[in-house]
């Protein structure tokens, strides 16, 4: 996120982007509906009709797939209207032309019929976005999980610029990250071209810096993204892995393939505190100590780096997961000696410069540091780009629409949306544990409009078949008018009803990002 | 009972929250009042996070694989295993026959030394984690 959480109540125009924020992000959704309470605009895009949705001023329900010509047609009637920002596009910005041209070019009758979204509806939102003083704009994997995810993200980049609405306080470009860590575990380096700190593995002089550092010699080319390791197949070029505290028989996509992968690996070895779905392919298994038992740190959405604290001893033999890298990697011949997570972060601060003055006294006397902080005497950064863009001016990407990897036909004539709940948490290892969240829920639904279910003759809670080209599987229907006929919604939570055997491997080529939103299925009334 | 302050592990909000502890188990959790994001508030999720804690399910010791079974073994034996398998991958295949996966549910501090391991005692860039997922 560019802004602080907080921030997001000071808005006056809010328009979020494929984020079911109410159920994912409750803490986001709160600050929402509070700025709204203080008269905020809330503009919702999403294909479905979402409780933030309900209490939005204007729900654009576009048809999945099509967020680029949304938002350019939103650009197109800025320009229009003269709403675009030219001293902040002269002073911060570059490539201005080439999204000009583009736009000029843009048949705004068709764009929006493309969408499926009322063009008035379109302009008004535009304006709307475009008036306001302080503006934020937040999206999360409804915007990412798409084969066309990187360009999606570039376009919003663009809407944000060619209003100005970046740089200040209570504006900005808010991606909403999943995972408590998800933003530490990438700025920590654990991606296949990158060191900690987005130092990238291509760059000799960053790999001389932790050759030095590290005492070791470091591989060059750049890895493998997760997928490409657990689609790699049976013969596939990865022979052996080393998991921890993840669950690809359950998150990934096509599952078939992530299972024909792991089973035809010479070793692998999982660490968790659950034996998962993925752990029990395993030919080791290591009993990890969870978040209330070890200290360190974690970064959440907003940048925030924050203390974790050990409540209580780990049960049993567990260990922490430091504790087991190290020996393992004294072991393969590569000492790693600490003696506390305080020392790990004393390293990282010091190779990492967005990290430079984050050290667990500084963390536990406060609420945490939001990167980046140079030093020891920084205080932290509450928003970004505030007088220049990381890579100097900001530079405007053009797109234009990439229809999904696979759309409804005659044989599988529905779209399916994967996505979270509020109850439960992406593989559900921790959260089907709680008997009391299982309580409030407990088995998969299929959102489905009550057009289709009359057509299929389903009923209300009816067990019926799911399928794909890829798989099927049964859970129970659920019929609602938040999804547009033509269309259904379901989670990835439940290991009885695992969706990913039904989801595509169509990627994002520039992300690795799978395309979670969009895949072909059909539904078969169960045979009584 | 004793109060210890610490972090969500759910999702990217990052609520501060206290773990009460009796007996030496966490048995409940409260918002703290005024973390700049729970200020006061946690979602359902967080309000039951001691029942995932202490579930009888939890692995408590290691496992290696025994024919179709997971039978529980030592933590050298397991660790000597892991560590004569990974090698042996290496030394015949090279590092980029090894694939790493890190974790968002891990603290920072751990990622660190997993993508450290990968990249100096594996010899390989092959690490990753669910940020795209």
């Amino acid at each position: 996120m560019t802004n602080s959480i907080n921030e997001i109540e000071n808005a006056e125009v809010i328009l979020v982007s494929g984020s079911n924020t109410t159920e994912a992000h409750p803490q986001v959704a709160r600050r929402m509906l509070d700025a709204v309470d203080r008269g905020a605009r809330l503009i919702v895009i999403d294909p479905r009709r979402t409780r933030l949705a309900e209490c939005s001023h204007l729900h654009l329900a576009l048809r999945p797939g099509t967020d680029i010509p949304l938002l350019n047609a939103m650009m197109r009637v800025l320009l229009d209207e003269g709403l675009a920002d030219e001293l902040f596009i002269e002073m911060r910005t570059e490539n201005f032309l080439a999204l000009r041209d583009m736009l000029n070019r843009l048949d705004l009758e068709e764009t929006a019929a493309l969408t499926g979204v009322p063009l008035p509806l379109i302009s008004q939102a535009a304006q709307l976005y475009g008036r306001a003083r302080k503006a934020v704009i937040c999206y999360c994997l409804g915007v990412t999980q798409h084969v066309c995810g990187t360009e999606n993200v570039q376009t919003i980049a663009n809407l944000a610029m060619l209003a100005g609405h970046i740089e200040k306080e209570d504006t900005g470009v808010d991606p909403l990250r999943g995972q408590n860590n998800v933003q530490g575990a990438c700025d920590m380096g654990a991606l296949p071209n990158m060191l900690p700190s987005y130092q990238a593995v291509a760059n000799q002089d960053y790999r001389d810096k932790f050759e030095r550092a590290w005492g070791a010699s470091l591989p060059e080319a750049p890895g493998k993204t997760l997928v490409e390791m657990t689609h790699g197949g049976k013969q596939g070029p990865i022979r052996g892995m080393y998991i921890m505290g993840e669950n690809p028989m359950l998150s990934d996509p096509t599952l078939s393939k992530v299972e024909e992968t792991l089973r035809g690996l010479d070793f692998l070895a999982v660490s968790d505190i659950f034996l998962t779905e993925t752990a029990q392919l395993a030919q080791v298994v290591f009993p990890a100590a969870c978040f209330a038992e070890k200290s360190g740190s974690f970064t959440n959405s907003e940048r925030r780096v924050q203390m974790v604290r050990q409540a209580v001893a780990p049960p049993g033999e567990c260990r922490t997961d430091s504790e087991i890298i190290m020996e393992l990697s004294s072991r393969l011949g590569y000492a790693m000696e600490y003696d506390s997570s305080a020392e790990v972060m004393e390293e990282i601060a010091l190779l990492s410069p967005i990290y430079g003055g984050m050290h667990h006294d500084r963390l536990d006397q406060s609420w945490g540091l939001q990167w980046p902080c140079w030093d020891r005497s920084h205080p932290g950064t509450p928003f970004l780009h505030k007088y220049y863009f990381t890579r100097g001016r900001g530079h405007f990407m053009p797109a234009s629409h990439t229809p999904p990897g696979e759309l409804p036909d005659a044989e599988y004539p529905l779209l399916l949306m994967t996505g979270r709940i509020y109850h439960h948490y992406h593989t559900g290892t921790m959260t089907r544990k709680s008997e009391r969240l299982n309580r409030e829920c407990n088995h998969a639904v299929l959102q489905i409009n009550p057009e289709d279910a009359k057509a299929h003759g389903l009923r209300q809670g009816e067990s019926v078949q799911l399928a794909s080209r890829r798989g099927q599987i049964t859970l129970a229907a659920s019929i609602t008018d938040q999804v547009e006929p033509g269309m259904v919604y379901t989670t990835f939570h439940f290991h009885e009803a695992p969706i990913n055997r039904l989801t595509n491997d169509a990627f994002d080529t520039g992300s690795g990002c799978p395309e979670y939103k969009v895949c072909a299925v059909r539904v078969e009334k169960m045979s009584s | 009972m004793q109060d210890v302050l610490t972090t969500c592990v759910y999702c990217g909000c990052g609520c501060g929250l206290y773990l009460h502890v009796e007996d030496g188990q966490v048995c409940g959790s409260q918002p703290s009042r005024h973390h700049p994001v729970s200020r006061d508030n946690l979602c359902v999720k967080g309000w039951h996070i001691h029942e995932s804690i202490n579930h009888p399910d939890r692995l408590t010791t290691p496992l290696i694989r025994k024919g179709d079974a997971l039978v529980p073994a030592t933590w050298g034996e397991a660790l000597d295993f892991t560590a004569q398998q990974l090698g042996h991958i290496r030394e015949n295949h090279g590092g980029k026959a090894i694939g790493v996966l890190a974790s968002a549910k891990c603290t920072n501090e751990e990622n660190y030394l997993l993508q450290k391991f990968a990249r100096t005692a594996l010899a390989t860039n092959n690490v990753d984690h669910c940020a795209r997922l």
